[in-house]
């Protein structure tokens, strides 16, 4: 997902024996469907955990921009240019709620993002791909979006509230990005031959990697068991990625487009496609660095950030002269 | 020139500022200071993207051979562009972006005020949604060039750079041709050079108040109202049309 493989420190799950009577309210908390609010008494490995998944999240939003962003100034009409920009404009905003949900557990925005330009903190797999043609925006808009939904929804029922009103309100806007990113595909494969083959071509490069965003099979991890007890996830990974395919592959037949994978077979007896392994050896490749994009991806941010540094210490610089002038006036 | 066509070129000034200085600003997305000019320019980007619909729209109904805004902005070579050469410059540094759009914005809400009272209805229309816009775009473009003036050494120095590099693409603003005149003739557009002393009035206060000098009228490049450009616009295009000329007929 936007966050991948969320470590929680734990290594095992306590029963309600081992806890302390502070730990045993909380989760008799949690598992009554109550909120948890910045100021009550959290567990550290909780708050830890989220700080990493949320920061994840927010990461992700940031450096997704720029694949998409890769194609503002070349959308084929102004109506796709003003759908695209509002789109990674989003991206931006989601970024925002996100940094501010993990402000509320006591991290500061700047020092997320110095994680992020040190190369500590992670994002999402799939943004370390290139966007090499126009299908590419329309196949993330369908694919990434879409499988992003998946985990997001039920996320908006999550422990922590912060994290939760901010998946509410982002999930609203990504929805909408789906049905446009799936309308820009519909256009494609109705259109001339170059354009279906356009977007046969992004479908066959971003099917496997969006199957990656779900992450590995966590069946059997201590720190899925932990975080779903916490209600800090929702669904496993091999759930997602099942309901994800179930819901794209008719999808894909109606734009008669063909999904690359020789494997995919509707299964009757289950209720389910039945679907090819994923290629896990490229996809911890990429989380380590190795990706196509990931060097030109962390580079970009940081030259950003880093030119843009004269640019808020003015701000900064202005803001105390104003509030010192104001300050000499009432004095 | 008769009144027709007149209109035609002089729509095609109003769509083309939006559309090129759009263009300019939606480059930034992504790489902008902090994730809330990332949001704020792109608003301000798509504000002009919306304005360009509307003005090429018209120009094309008015000219009446079947073109739309898309084939006017995805279809046109750099000569047939009739947008300011102040709004093709590159963003620069982003003291360069702030004094490129706060001497637009000043000059565009003026022009705007007063085609809100243009004869032509359909251009008072699309004026007065403009102006609700831009006035926010000024006072956003004005806010910076002080915070900038008057904040760090650094951006002291870079904002004032910023002010004295472009200032020369400023007059042409404020130059009146037969197109202008023509306007003035059918009750649409102002005399553009009454819009110099009130332009001049808020240059001067702003850099007042932003420790800023403003540079002495000189001499004014002029060219892009009549499709003579920098060699910059050729590579916005190259970029802008790059799908509609690689794929003609396509619908997207």
């Amino acid at each position: 997902m936007y966050a991948q493989m969320v470590k929680t420190g734990v290594d095992h799950i306590q029963s309600k024996e081992e806890m302390s009577p502070e730990e045993r309210a909380f989760q008799d908390r949690v598992d009554q469907d109550i909120k948890i609010e910045p100021k009550e008494w959290m567990p550290e490995a909780y708050r830890k955990t989220l700080i990493r998944q949320i920061s994840q999240h927010a990461h992700s939003e940031i450096i997704g921009m720029q694949p998409e962003g890769n194609w503002i100034t070349r959308a084929p009409t102004l109506e796709r240019k003003a759908i695209l920009l509002a789109k990674v404009q989003d991206e931006a905003g989601h970024g925002l709620y996100l940094y501010c949900a993990a402000e509320t557990l006591g991290v500061s925005r700047d020092e997320l993002m110095e994680q992020l330009n040190s190369g500590k903190a992670k994002y999402s797999s799939i943004f370390n791909y290139p966007t090499l043609t126009w299908a590419d925006i329309g196949a993330i808009g369908w694919l990434v979006d879409g499988a992003a939904i998946m985990n997001q929804v039920p996320l908006q029922r999550c422990s922590y509230g912060p994290y939760s009103r901010a998946m509410i309100r982002i999930c609203k806007e990504e929805s909408f990005h789906q049905r446009q990113g799936y309308d820009a595909m519909t256009k494609l494969a109705r259109g001339t031959p170059e354009q279906k083959q356009m977007a046969q071509d992004a479908l066959n490069r971003w099917w496997w990697p969006s199957l990656m965003m779900f992450g590995p099979s966590d069946a059997e991890s201590v720190h899925s068991a932990q975080s779903m007890r916490w209600k800090i996830k929702i669904n496993s990974n091999d759930e997602l990625r099942q309901k994800f395919v179930d819901q794209t592959v008719p999808q894909a037949e109606y734009l008669g487009l063909t999904v690359p994978d020789p494997d995919l077979k509707w299964n009757a007896e289950r209720g389910h496609y039945d679907f090819g392994e994923v290629n896990w050896d490229e996809f911890y490749q990429v989380i380590a660095g190795n990706g196509p994009c990931n060097r030109d991806r962390l580079r970009t941010r940081v030259k950003a950030y880093e030119e843009g540094r004269w640019v808020r210490d003015a701000a900064d610089a202005y803001a105390a002269k104003k509030a010192a002038r104001t300050k000499a006036k009432a004095a | 020139m008769s009144g027709q066509d007149a209109l035609f070129e002089y729509l095609l000034r109003l769509g083309d500022n939006t559309l090129i200085l759009g263009h300019r600003l939606s480059e930034w997305c992504g790489h902008s200071p902090a994730l809330e000019e990332d949001l704020a320019l792109s608003n301000v980007a798509l504000d002009l993207i919306g304005q360009t619909q509307l003005w090429l729209n018209l120009a094309g109904e008015i000219e009446g051979k079947g073109r739309d805004a898309d084939k006017l902005a995805y279809l046109r070579d750099a000569r047939d562009f009739r947008n300011l050469l102040l709004v093709e410059q590159p963003n620069g540094d982003f003291a360069a972006t702030m004094a490129r759009q706060f001497y637009f914005d000043a000059w565009h809400y003026l022009l705007l005020r007063e085609l809100t009272g243009a004869k032509d209805g359909r251009i008072a229309e699309i004026a007065a949604k403009g102006l609700k816009e831009v006035t926010y775009h000024l006072e956003r473009s004005r806010d910076w060039v002080l915070r900038l003036g008057d904040g760090t050494e650094e951006s002291h120095r870079r904002m004032q750079a910023a002010v004295d590099d472009l200032w020369m693409y400023t007059g042409e603003m404020f130059e009146s041709d037969e197109v202008d005149e023509a306007m003035m003739r059918d009750c649409i557009g102002p005399d553009l050079s009454s819009l110099r002393e009130p332009w001049l009035g808020l240059m001067r206060a702003t850099a007042d108040e932003a420790t800023l000098t403003l540079p002495q009228p000189g001499w004014a490049q002029r060219g892009g109202k009549r499709g003579m450009h920098s060699e910059h616009l050729g590579y916005i295009l190259a970029d802008l049309q790059f799908l509609q000329r690689a794929y003609p007929n396509a619908t997207w």
